[in-house]
Formats: structure tokens, sequence, C-alpha cells
């Protein structure tokens, strides 16, 4: 095997050692998908109509929650290589490309997964009027998959850390702010306006200009992170 | 910097304060043309704080390539300078806002994304505080500072887009934006500033220094008395 299709062939087997292990003990998936839903529900029950509230709120709220909800399970990957004490070995084993691409792939599905269930949750129990899909699934997969991007190397980062506690949380914000802006703007056109792919246009390109420029970037540092 | 140094920044900027009062013309076109003065102070403070977080950046990077101790203590102090200054282009910002809209705070693009900076900072603080190996505490804010830098870059370009401006935009450095003696007023006080900034970043460095010396010295002292009660034994 050469060495530049080394590191996509290290990235998928890290992508399915990750899934294996995960489908075995579920333990991101299932902070992250109960988090969700009990967050949905109890917005539910406070904002479904006949409350009134404007789908501005509505739009902005569902991507807090998505963002939590990514924040109580996002790290996992990387803690659970340091408190099983494997990290050293994946070390050895594979590079450290390898294991940053792999750990995002698991990341941006895992988004993907929380996305599935919560997303059609939430516009079932708030009542949302679509006025696009089509410009809202592509909000929400671009969104998504950029948060994922956003918050891998934190996570790296902060599996390192001494003190973790609610390290990711703080850490994660200043970074995937820009992403989660931009996709309550999106969120809102798609619900709301008339010609809403004309109006974010603008908001799907910045997306994808931010995963763009963050992968690379977390590619670059992940490398000091990870060495030891 | 020497004692002519500091003398002479003081001197600056004590006399381009005093300019700002007396000779500065009050700002026509405001609601309180008087208070307007304080874009002089302010605009310096907004900039300089963007200045040290380049300048966190950078120093992060060149920590990265050399490992060494002080490089991460210049980022560190970069970052501390960063916070002081955008709490008070914040607080300046905030007085003038509350005299010009009647509100301290208007969600304005440059607000939202100062904060964010101050968010930045207090992040790159908070996770110093998580790691107590000095290298390795190094190594990952190093890389949290440039994880943080390009998504900064971005909001501060997305967010006009996003939410209206109060703010002026392109006054800085276009010939009509902004009246002359309000431009020489301006920018001789980032003058005195930005020196007063190399001087408590020398300043910090200093402490560090004294700091890792003391360490030692402590740790000599504990190696010296271990001996010798190994001797007397």
């Amino acid at each position: 095997m050469n060495r530049s299709s080394g590191w996509v062939h290290e990235a998928f087997a890290v992508f399915a050692k990750d899934w294996l292990l995960e489908l075995r003990t579920r333990v991101a998936l299932g902070a992250v998908v109960l988090f969700a839903v009990t967050s949905v529900m109890a917005s539910g029950f406070a904002l479904a109509p006949p409350s009134g509230v404007p789908a501005e709120v509505k739009a902005a709220l569902l991507w807090v929650v998505v963002f939590f909800a990514a924040v109580a399970g996002l790290s996992r990957v990387f803690v659970v290589e340091e408190e099983t004490r494997t990290a050293d070995s994946l070390r050895l084993a594979v590079s450290p490309t390898g294991v940053f691409v792999g750990k995002l792939l698991f990341n941006t599905v895992l988004m993907w997964g929380l996305c599935l269930v919560t997303v059609p949750l939430y516009l079932l129990l708030l009542e949302v009027p679509v006025r696009s899909a089509s410009l809202f699934v592509t909000v929400v997969v671009l969104g998504s998959t950029a948060l994922a991007c956003a918050t891998t190397a934190v996570g790296a980062i902060v599996a390192k850390a001494t003190t973790r506690g609610a390290l990711f949380g703080v850490l994660s914000f200043p970074v995937a702010l820009p992403p989660l802006l931009v996709a309550i703007h999106g969120t809102r056109a798609a619900w709301l306006s008339g010609g809403a792919w004309r109006v974010a246009t603008g908001d799907l390109q910045v997306l994808v200009g931010f995963i763009l420029v963050i992968v690379p970037a977390s590619l670059l540092v992940f490398e000091h992170i990870w060495s030891e | 910097m020497n004692t002519t140094g500091k003398i002479l920044t003081g001197i600056w900027i004590a006399g381009v304060t005093v300019a700002a009062f007396l000779w500065l013309p009050p700002a026509q076109g405001f609601r309180s043309p008087e208070a307007a003065r304080i874009v002089v102070f302010h605009v310096p403070c907004a900039v300089l704080t963007f200045v040290a977080f380049l300048v966190n950046a950078v120093y992060s990077w060149l920590y990265l390539r050399s490992r060494h101790p002080l490089t991460d203590a210049k980022a560190n102090a970069a970052a501390e300078l960063g916070m002081l200054f955008a709490v008070l282009a914040t607080v300046t910002g905030s007085l003038f806002a509350m005299e010009q809209w009647g509100s301290a705070w208007n969600w304005d693009p440059r607000e939202t994304s100062i904060v964010m900076l101050m968010l930045v900072y207090a992040a790159y603080f908070v996770l110093r505080g998580a790691v107590e190996e000095k290298s390795k505490r190094a190594r990952l804010s190093a890389a949290y500072a440039l994880l943080a830098f390009p998504a900064m870059v971005f909001l501060i370009w997305i967010l006009p887009r996003i939410v209206e401006s109060l703010h002026p935009t392109n006054t800085l450095f276009s010939r009509s934006g902004l009246d002359p003696s309000y431009r020489i007023t301006l920018w001789s006080f980032f003058a005195g500033l930005l020196a007063v900034f190399v001087w408590m970043f020398r300043l910090r460095l200093r402490v560090e220094l004294a700091e890792a010396r003391l360490r030692q010295q402590y740790h000599r002292d504990a190696v010296a008395e271990v001996t010798l009660a190994g001797e007397t034994r």
C-alpha cells in the first residue's frame, strides 16, 4: 500500500472500529439522542401552538438543542481512547491524519443520526410550517456536518486535559458559533421565505467555506494535540 | 522598556489626552458632540484587541514549531492583554452607545464579535487552568488558539451579513471618513497605547521568568534539604 492512500484506508479502519465499539455500548449515541429528545419534548410542551411563538425563535431553538446534544456526545470518541488507555496503541498503529479523519467521519455520522431523530420530532411537536423542504434538508445536512468539523479537534484537546468537566462545551462554543449562526439564518429562510434558495445561497456558501477552512486547520494542529 | 521610554510614553499619552479634550473640536452630527470625543480612546482599544489576538495566534504557531516555553509565555501574555483591551473597548463603546442611542448594548456586529473574542480568551484561560503539566498545557492551548483563529475570522466576516450595524464602515483608512483632526488624535493615541502594550507585554514576561526562577530555587533548596537530612543520619 503506498503512503498517499494509506491514511484513507486507516481512516476507514478507525471509523469502522469506533462504530463497532459504539454499537456495543451505545454510550455516545444514547447520550446524544436522549439529550436531544428530552429537550425537544420540553420545548414542545412549552412552545407548541397555540403559544404563538414565532418561527424565528423556533429556528434558533432547534439549533441550540442540536448544539448542546452534540456537546453531550461528540468528545466521547477521543475521551474513550484515554479512559480505556488505548490511545498509545492507536498512536503506534495509525497515522495522526488517519485517526483524525476516522474520528471526524464518526462524529459526522453521529450528528446526522442525531438530526435524523431530532429534526422530524421537532417539526412534528412544534408544528413548524416548512416552505422549502429541499433547502431545509440541505441546511440541516451542511450545518450538522460543519458542527462536527468544528468540534472534533476540540474534543481531542479536551480528552488530553486533566480536568474535563464542562470543558468541551466551553471550548466548542466559540469555534462552533459561525456555522451555528449561519444555520439558524438558513433555517429561518427555509421556513419562512418565498424564494428561499435565493435568500439562503450565501448561508450555504459560508457553511461549505467554513468546512473547507476548519478541517485543514484542525488537521494541521491535530498532530500536535495527538502525539505526546 | 528603559526609563526614558516610559517617561516619553507617559508624556505622550497625557499630551494626547489633553489634546482630545481641549484641541479637538466637538464632533458635529452626534446627539452629544462633546461625548463623541470618546471615539479617539475607544477605537485604539478595539484595534489593539485584534492586534493582541493576532499576536497570540502567531506565537501559538511559533510555539508548536519550536516548543520553547518562553514562546508559550508570550502567547499567554498576548491573550491576557487582549482580554484587558477587549474589556476597555467594550466599556468605552457601551458608554458612548448609552449617550448616543440610549442603550448600552445593541447586538451590533462589532459589539458581538468583541464579546465572542472575549469568550475565546476566557475559554483559552479555562483550558490553561485545566491542564497541569506545563508542556502539555502550552501545546493544547496553542492548538486551541489556532483553531479559534479561523473561526473568529469567519465570524467577523459573516456577522455584518446577518445583523445590522450601528458602526460606520471603512472610516479608519479612507480619506473622506474622518475629520483630519480626529484621525491624527486617534492614531496618536493608538501609538501611545501600543507602547503601553509592549511595555506590559515585557513586564508579564519578566514576571513569568521570575516565577520560573523562584520555582527552580525552591526545588534546589528542597533537594539540598533532603541530601542534608540523609548525611546527618
